[in-house]
């Protein structure tokens, strides 16, 4: 499955210019708000016909201006989850779950009511309007609808985006569900980075109407021209160990031990987990005497400058890369140099529980 | 006049409030659909000559009646074009006719139902519309299942409306079809008639009654009719 979008169009304020290949998994259109990704998953929706544009989903023609190819909305077959979930108010949660499965052909019906309630925990809400749900409650009867419609392809518009930080922990995990146990391909509108480590099997970061990088999230998130100095991160998979009872977890990687606020997955599992650059420490010598707990050993790879006084330095740890945003003025009274050995530190609650999640590391680890 | 004291109401009397209720619903009904049609056509669509549209549809309501009137038994009357037409090919005569009030009454109730309707179809919103299409549903099938029943309540109050007004009809019905008792005497109709002989009051006034009454009774429906059917399509 892999979905290939080119589109143009040119709005009063901007144009749009984006051309990329999504492949299976999750792929996650990243950008700062204004930056066309809504409009790009419309075009996919066929709720806005670009001025150009081919959109093929494995090599079925969606759109193609060339030869005058637009398919109707309700022919594309996809599933849209909006960011205001748009449940119909004047069906009951039942109805709205079964409205697009009334239009599925017969054999795209693979999901079954009963698995999709049970999936998302809405059994008890199936004779409910939609005015008699919470935030949460509708987000997840509106993922239930799109999922029921057979579709080849999901799309989904910031759907955590009007949702409050209990009800964005509530949901993320069953798009991390949809993601591992949903064959079908999505396309996920976020500006949130912490939602593109958790989800995120490709990146496709957006700017002002173009794409400015486009690959696995380690590397996207990693990449100071697409998410901008102070949005640089690194992705590091980890392993939980055990649960301890000061309401720390446990984390093995490749690099050592890391300490992290207690998160709700069990043990064994092996998750992501996002490091902003900006909260690690560079030193040379394995520090002693300090509060941090997570001190992590790594070999410099790179050291990257840009035009302000900060510098990235990249740091190796196994296949894994550590970034560490620190000023010029720091990489040079270290003398910091690719290959020389380096202990990163990071304090254990600059790590929030919604930037660790279970992600999908057979997508990642190419 | 009561002289049959079997009914409270004259047989000419009971005759007028038959008739009008016959074509105040055949108007309301038979204008409903294109009612319907061009509230929506008024409310989603852009086109040329939309304005020149909704002030057709509103003329009605400015232009004195006795004029619509005129200009319907110009166009609808055995020598107007549409009228000569109709009765050359479908053999209908809407002169003179219970069906030619019914037309008048349509059309000075046309702008009342529209605007009702048409309002209800501005308070939809048309992203729901876009979810029922990414879902499946074809633009027919969007608006019988998502439109449809989210603008009902606007509906019945427009036909309600429609209807009180058709009841009311006075001055075009009587310019394009006159006052013939049996065929076009509506209820305003034939008060005016009995005002015009002496010892005509005492009918009169019972009709008055009646009129009072029905348009009570349509108000009172419509409001429990469409208090229903709002709690309902609001999901309460």
């Amino acid at each position: 499955m892999t979905i290939q979008i080119a589109i143009e169009n040119r709005f009063e304020d901007f144009t749009l210019d984006v051309a990329f290949k999504a492949p299976a998994g999750v792929t996650v259109l990243f950008g700062p708000s204004g930056s066309g990704k809504t409009s790009v998953i419309n075009a996919v929706a066929g709720l806005l016909r670009p001025d150009a544009g081919r959109i093929v989903v494995d090599d079925w023609v969606l759109l193609d201006t060339q030869t005058k190819h637009n398919l109707a909305p309700h022919r594309r077959r996809i599933g849209y989850i909006f960011q205001e979930g748009r449940l119909f108010p004047h069906l009951n949660v039942r109805q709205n779950l079964l409205y697009g499965r009334w239009f599925a052909p017969r054999d795209a019906r693979r999901e079954s009511l009963s698995r999709v309630v049970e999936m998302l925990g809405i059994g008890p809400l199936l004779e409910r309007r939609p005015a008699a749900l919470s935030g949460g409650e509708k987000q997840r009867v509106a993922i239930g609808r799109a999922l029921l419609a057979g579709p080849k392809l999901i799309l989904a518009d910031e759907p955590l985006a009007a949702l409050d930080e209990a009800r964005k922990a509530e949901i993320l995990p069953y798009f991390e569900r949809l993601s591992e146990e949903v064959s079908v391909p999505i396309l996920y509108v976020s500006h949130s980075s912490s939602e593109v480590a958790r989800l995120a099997s490709t990146v496709v970061a957006l700017k002002a109407g173009r794409v400015v990088a486009c690959g696995p999230p380690a590397e996207v998130l990693g990449d100071v021209a697409a998410v901008g100095a102070r949005g640089t991160a690194s992705i590091l998979r980890a392993r939980v160990v055990a649960h301890h009872l000061d309401g720390l977890s446990e984390l093995s990687t490749a690099a050592g031990a890391l300490w992290l606020p207690q998160m709700d997955v069990t043990e064994g599992q092996t998750i992501r987990v996002r490091i902003a650059a900006q909260d690690v420490i560079l030193s040379r010598a394995r520090p002693k005497g300090l509060s941090a707990l997570n001190i992590l050993r790594g070999t410099i790879m790179e050291i990257r400058y840009g035009d302000g006084p900060g510098a990235l330095v990249v740091l190796a740890m196994g296949e894994d890369r550590l970034i560490a945003r620190i000023t010029r003025r720091s990489v040079a009274e270290m003398a910091l140099e690719p290959r020389q050995t380096c202990y990163a530190v990071i304090k254990s609650v600059a790590v929030a529980p919604g930037d660790v999640g279970r992600g999908r590391f057979t997508q990642t680890a190419q | 006049m009561a002289a049959d004291g079997a009914y409270w109401l004259g047989p000419a009397e009971w005759q007028a409030v038959r008739l009008s209720i016959q074509v105040s619903f055949w108007a309301t009904a038979a204008s409903l659909p294109l009612g319907i049609f061009t509230a929506y056509a008024l409310a989603r669509w852009d086109f040329i000559g939309k304005q020149l549209l909704n002030g057709l549809v509103h003329l009605p309501l400015i232009l004195p009646p006795v004029v619509t009137g005129y200009l319907l038994l110009l166009t609808f009357g055995r020598r107007g074009p549409v009228g000569e037409a109709l009765e050359q090919w479908f053999g209908i005569v809407l002169s003179f006719r219970w069906t030619g009030a019914a037309v008048a009454a349509a059309v000075m109730a046309f702008p009342l139902m529209v605007r009702a309707i048409r309002l209800a179809i501005e308070a939809v919103d048309p992203k729901l519309e876009q979810a029922a299409s990414t879902l499946g549903a074809s633009r027919m099938w969007v608006f019988l299942t998502v439109t449809l029943p989210l603008i009902l309540p606007g509906i019945i109050a427009g036909a309600i409306l429609a209807f009180a007004k058709a009841m009311g009809e006075f001055g075009a019905t009587i310019t394009f079809v006159s006052n013939i008792p049996g065929q076009t005497q509506t209820i305003p109709s034939a008060i005016y008639a009995f005002l015009q002989v002496p010892g005509g009051q005492e009918a009169a006034g019972r009709l008055v009654l009646i009129a009072v009454a029905i348009a009570m009774l349509a108000l009172v429906l419509s409001e429990f009719v469409a208090r229903r059917v709002a709690k309902r399509v609001a999901g309460a």
